[in-house]
């Protein structure tokens, strides 16, 4: 059982319920549970989408995009049904938070999918979940019978006469689907690549209905704005940036653990102060701030830097899934580069040539590299074919392994120069036999 | 699927999948998640479970394969009755995730891929499993452990050794 931790600095809106037994319905309902949805049920859907726009909530699926605009783009009239889709498909390297929502708060994620469906006029919802994720997937589809009986879900809902159906789905290993044209490919049961952008799911989405599709976080997120009013929920962010999020600290700290912490929350801070500092009072080397996509910071840069998606922007990375992984002086970062362009390379789905491409043989130079039979021109050429794979996809998986690498080639050169000339890894145990 | 043909599916599962395939607004959608439900009942996707679950959705044997092939967790070979994932993506790897990726070789006599002679355990080294924040974690079939070390390893084998002796 994933352990929860707790700090004085936390804001608890979308984690209030965690530990309390809210995966019960009636324990959910005794929280105030299901107001949020029946206050917009009573006040129509421009009221909902301008309470979204007021909160500045933005998508914490890790682009950052105002959640009340993706709402508002969704067209009124529409021939075909209009569909609502929950993103759990949650894969990102270092982010966890969404495994502790369905565990702890699912009935958060049904209200959330009803009220989104409120807001665009959809009558059905898809809560997806990655297939590694089967015991919550099984709390998941719990919670939504319960809501179904209850009346909360189905022909008529709360008593109105209006629909609202819930489906829940499992994937079945894939970080691709993760992406929200991709996830819609895996929904219609097919290959989870891609689909050519434009036309955007609010137009074309699932089976070619307009489709909403949002973060579970994000989703998780709605019936707290509803119910505390978006300009509040606003309030309690940084500027344009609404809300809490559930920050995921993992790896070289002494208290990992999903914080929910106030947007701007400053990064020095939440590594030293919430998470307890580097373990065994080790220095730091570098944070990767919001999953293993984002390009790494270096100790200086995070001095005064605030959680928000515009200031880690300004920084030269990006705030991501939120998902925070530290990195001691006793980690080797060509080996760390090495894992996270292998993931990428397993994930790349093969649909365009700069990623299927250039993740391999990035993966292909990292590990001759680390194995101590690298040249200088490897440094550069890997710069070179991360440079290259920018941009030039489809979705963001492409930009997702070639942003990473390109941080840790500029910003730890030297530390790459000193694996060169056949010299054995300063750091690492676990030297892999060159396979080029 | 007609009546006289025979499901290699127990009658529960058979249910389920009747089941599934009316619940989307297109058959297909059922899909995916057919596939893994049926490969925990059968093991892996033999040729008989694709002929069937083609058969059930109404598409080619060859569309089936075409996205089997796709997902990471679906597979064309037995596994072992009980299968170790050992997580070593960053977070994990900072936490010594090879050690307990190592220790599980060690222990089981097998590499990544591999299955005890017995057929009681497999080995993968996975990708992230979302249990960063709980470094380093494995999943055994479905289920989680995690803050592992190397000594908490032949503690979760034994455990699992004793439930397979069980049944």
């Amino acid at each position: 059982m994933p352990r929860l931790v707790s700090h004085p600095d936390e804001v608890k809106i979308v984690s209030k319920r965690f530990g309390q037994g809210a995966a019960d319905i009636d324990k959910y309902i005794e929280l105030g549970g299901y107001e949020a949805a029946r206050k917009c049920l009573a006040q129509g859907p421009d009221w909902i989408i301008e309470e979204m726009k007021a909160s500045n909530l933005r998508g914490r699926g890790g682009a950052g995009f105002p959640t009340g605009m993706k709402w508002s783009f969704v067209p009124k009239q529409s021939p075909k049904p209009k569909y609502v889709l929950v993103n759990g498909d949650e894969s990102e390297p270092g982010t966890c938070k969404d495994h502790l929502i369905f565990l702890h708060d699912p009935h958060s994620v049904i209200e959330g999918t009803i009220i989104a469906g409120l807001s665009i006029g959809s009558k059905m919802g898809f809560i997806y979940l990655r297939g590694e994720y089967r015991y919550l997937l099984e709390i998941m589809e719990k919670a939504v019978a319960d809501a179904y009986a209850k009346g909360f879900l189905g022909k008529d809902i709360f008593g109105s006469d209006t629909e609202f159906q819930i489906i829940t789905q499992s994937g079945a290993g894939a970080y691709e689907v993760g992406e929200e044209s991709a996830l819609m490919e895996s929904l219609e049961g097919k290959r989870g690549v891609p689909r050519i952008k434009p036309p955007f799911p609010a137009v074309v989405g699932l089976y070619g209905g307009p489709t909403v599709i949002n973060n579970a976080e994000t989703i998780a997120s709605v019936p707290h704005v509803i119910n505390m009013g978006g300009a509040a929920f606003a309030a309690v962010g940084s500027p344009r940036n609404g809300g809490t999020r559930l920050f995921g600290i993992s790896g070289h700290v002494e208290r990992p653990g999903i914080y929910e912490l106030p947007m701007g929350y400053n990064l020095k801070k939440m590594i030293y102060g919430v998470a307890g500092g580097v373990r065994g009072g080790r220095g730091l080397k570098a944070v990767v701030p919001g999953g293993s996509s984002t390009p790494v910071l270096l100790p200086e840069e995070i001095e005064n830097l605030g959680m928000d998606f515009d200031q880690v922007g300004k920084a030269g990375s990006m705030l991501g899934s939120g998902g925070v992984v530290v990195i001691d002086d006793r980690t080797c970062i060509v080996e760390f580069a090495l894992r996270t362009i292998s993931f990428y390379q397993h994930e790349s789905c093969g649909w365009c040539i700069p990623c299927r491409e250039g993740t391999d043989w990035l993966k292909k130079s990292l590990t001759r590299f680390h194995a101590g039979f690298g040249t200088a021109k490897d440094i550069d050429n890997i710069r070179y074919l991360a440079e290259n794979m920018m941009g030039r996809t489809f979705c963001p998986l492409g930009d997702a392994a070639a942003m990473p690498t390109l941080g840790f080639v500029k910003k730890f050169r030297k530390e790459f120069e000193d694996h060169l000339d056949g010299k054995p890894c300063p750091f690492a145990k676990h030297t892999e036999m060159a396979v080029v | 699927m007609s009546a006289e043909t025979m499901s290699i599916f127990s009658p529960k599962v058979a249910a389920r999948f009747d089941a599934l395939v009316a619940k989307y607004p297109v058959r297909r959608s059922a899909l995916v998640p057919m596939l893994l439900y049926a490969q925990d009942e059968i093991g892996y996707l033999s040729d008989a479970v694709i002929a069937e679950v083609a058969q059930r959705i109404g598409i080619t044997e060859l569309d089936v394969r075409n996205v089997a092939t796709y997902y990471s967790m679906l597979r064309f070979k037995p596994a072992g009755k009980y299968n170790v994932q050992v997580c070593t993506n960053i977070s994990c790897m900072l936490r010594g995730a090879y050690d307990v990726f190592e220790k599980f070789q060690e222990e089981l006599g097998i590499g990544h891929k591999g299955i005890t002679p017995d057929g009681t355990f497999s080995l993968e080294e996975v990708e992230c499993i979302g249990a960063c924040c709980w470094a380093p974690a494995i999943q055994v079939n479905y289920d989680f452990h995690d803050e592992l070390t190397p000594d908490s390893v032949p503690g979760i084998l034994a455990q699992y050794r004793r439930k397979a002796e069980g049944q």
